[in-house]
């Protein structure tokens, strides 16, 4: 979507942890700016730092350097205002609560009123195709099961910005596929902007608007693919030229990095 | 469906451990009255048995006068237990003030403790209310403690995310997490509990007290009544640990469920 308004606004951040002669550096002035309803994909190796910049955009952590505008407020007050929705690579559900009364627990925390939780909680359980399973506990489903569970639970408040942590990371191949499809059915239908963290090249391509690499530490950013692939993607997608195109596109500025 | 297959199932699950039951009493009585054993060493079970039922009443209200130190003690130790962890862990310095002191408490012999109970609780319950709740009191704070601390950091930080207050960090994340913590830590203490109790009044108490009344008659060597008494207090810490596991079912069936 060029040209609309910016989302979420990196500008020259760099993460360090710890301090003196031990510090690791993270990241590296990071600038990126995703604009309203687009899929944004981070990968990179392990440990360049993907996760974490997330986790910034998230105010999970504070960046070392530099600042993030997220919806027009600092990362905080996004947070405050409920602008989004994680979703982590464990499914993270509350083993005591049935799987509605999970997606319902952001509403109960942000004080909905109590006769909205369970008709939000139902049209967001439909969405995933899991209305029929609300009455069950978290763990008589399976994994993939639940990662729809907890994607209900995330866009359960209607946030603009969804963060998704390398969701299917856990997942087996088939269903990282079957599950990447449902996402950009749900995606379709809410609008969100969507940052997502992957280690997976073809589920960063086969999902996103743009696909920006990192380098291993400190991450920087060393190239944005934009993915010209149209909406909505299917099977068919993946067999196409331009995905493998693409695809190699990607991993080759990954061996670059 | 499930309902219809579980109660086979669990009469399954006991019938071994009674059969032990059954088999060790058969060979106990067998051995005493083969060897000719005198029963003020090791009395039949039989024997046990007769003597329990002539004395039934008198055994009922003593042991019902100690489960009431045991269930008082058991109420303040483990309720004191459980604030004590719920605000370390709201307050870590809270936990560094009162840690120490603590684990201090907790190695303090009962045995150096009782007689000194006696002193400053007096000879009748409130020192063995004082003694079930020193030796409640640690295993179940420390087990809270954990159990709060339980939940992973991306469940915390899912509570971060929808901006949640402390208050319901607590009550929608670690309490429910800590639950299962809590309820084993308040199976052990309530077994505990009716053990304090009667070994508190070995060192002074009402007359008619399960201790007492077993420090007394041993010294006797009444022992049937002794041994009398001993299956009464069984008998009430079963119980007490029975209903705490009841009522454990009934707070997290998930839990129960999970386990299985």
């Amino acid at each position: 979507m060029p040209g609309a308004a910016p989302m979420i606004a990196v500008e020259h951040v760099s993460q360090r942890f710890g301090t003196g002669a031990v510090h690791t550096v993270a990241l590296h002035d990071i600038s990126l700016t995703i604009s309203v309803g687009e899929f944004v994909s981070l990968i990179g190796p392990s440990g360049c730092g993907k996760s974490t910049l997330l986790r910034i955009m998230g105010d999970l952590i504070p960046p070392t350097e530099g600042e993030v505008h997220v919806n027009g407020k600092t990362p905080r007050e996004a947070r405050l205002a409920r602008d989004y929705g994680i979703v982590f690579q464990s499914p993270v559900l509350y083993d005591w609560r049935t799987v509605r009364r999970n997606v319902e627990l952001p509403l109960e925390v942000m004080g909905f009123p109590r006769h909205e939780w369970t008709a939000r909680a139902d049209r967001m359980l439909r969405l995933v195709g899991l209305e029929q399973f609300r009455a069950h506990y978290p763990w008589q489903l399976s994994g993939g099961m639940q990662q729809r569970v907890s994607i209900a639970r995330a866009l359960a408040f209607g946030p603009p910005i969804l963060l998704m942590d390398e969701p299917f990371g856990a997942l087996d191949e088939l269903t990282r596929e079957r599950m990447n499809q449902e996402l950009l059915a749900i995606w379709a239908q809410t609008h969100n902007t969507v940052v997502f963290v992957t280690h997976s090249i073809p589920e960063a391509v086969f999902l996103s608007s743009r696909v920006v690499a990192l380098t291993p530490r400190p991450g920087r950013i060393e190239r944005i693919v934009e993915i010209d692939l149209p909406y909505p993607r299917t099977a068919a997608t993946r067999a196409s030229p331009r995905f493998f195109a693409l695809v190699t596109q990607v991993r080759s500025a990954l061996r670059e990095a | 469906m499930m309902a219809g297959a579980r109660a086979p199932e669990h009469l399954r699950r006991a019938l071994p451990p009674i059969g032990v039951f059954v088999l060790a009493l058969v060979a106990w009585e067998a051995t005493v009255r083969s060897l000719g054993i005198q029963f003020y060493l090791l009395p039949a079970p039989s024997e046990i048995a007769r003597t329990l039922a002539a004395n039934a009443v008198l055994l009922l209200g003593a042991a019902w006068y100690t489960a009431q130190e045991a269930l008082a003690g058991f109420s303040v130790g483990c309720g004191l237990g459980i604030l004590v962890a719920l605000t370390s862990v709201r307050w870590a310095s809270v936990a560094d003030a009162l840690l120490p002191y603590s684990i201090a408490a907790n190695s303090v012999p009962i045995i150096a403790f009782a007689p000194l109970a006696i002193v400053w609780f007096g000879v009748e319950q409130g020192s063995k209310v004082a003694i079930v709740a020193m030796m409640t009191f640690f295993p179940t704070m420390i087990s809270t403690i954990r159990g709060l601390r339980s939940p992973d950091p991306a469940a915390l930080e899912l509570m971060r995310s929808y901006g949640a207050s402390h208050r319901q960090v607590f009550t929608k994340l670690r309490i429910p997490a800590a639950l299962p913590f809590i309820f084993t830590a308040l199976k052990v203490s309530a077994s505990l509990s009716m053990i304090g109790a009667v070994v508190g009044e070995f060192f002074g108490g009402f007359a008619r007290s399960l201790g007492v009344y077993i420090i007394s008659q041993t010294a006797l060597f009444h022992t049937r009544e002794a041994w009398g008494a001993i299956v009464v207090a069984c008998a009430f810490g079963i119980a007490f640990y029975l209903v705490i596991a009841g009522l454990e079912r009934l707070v997290m069936p998930w839990h129960v469920a999970l386990r299985r």
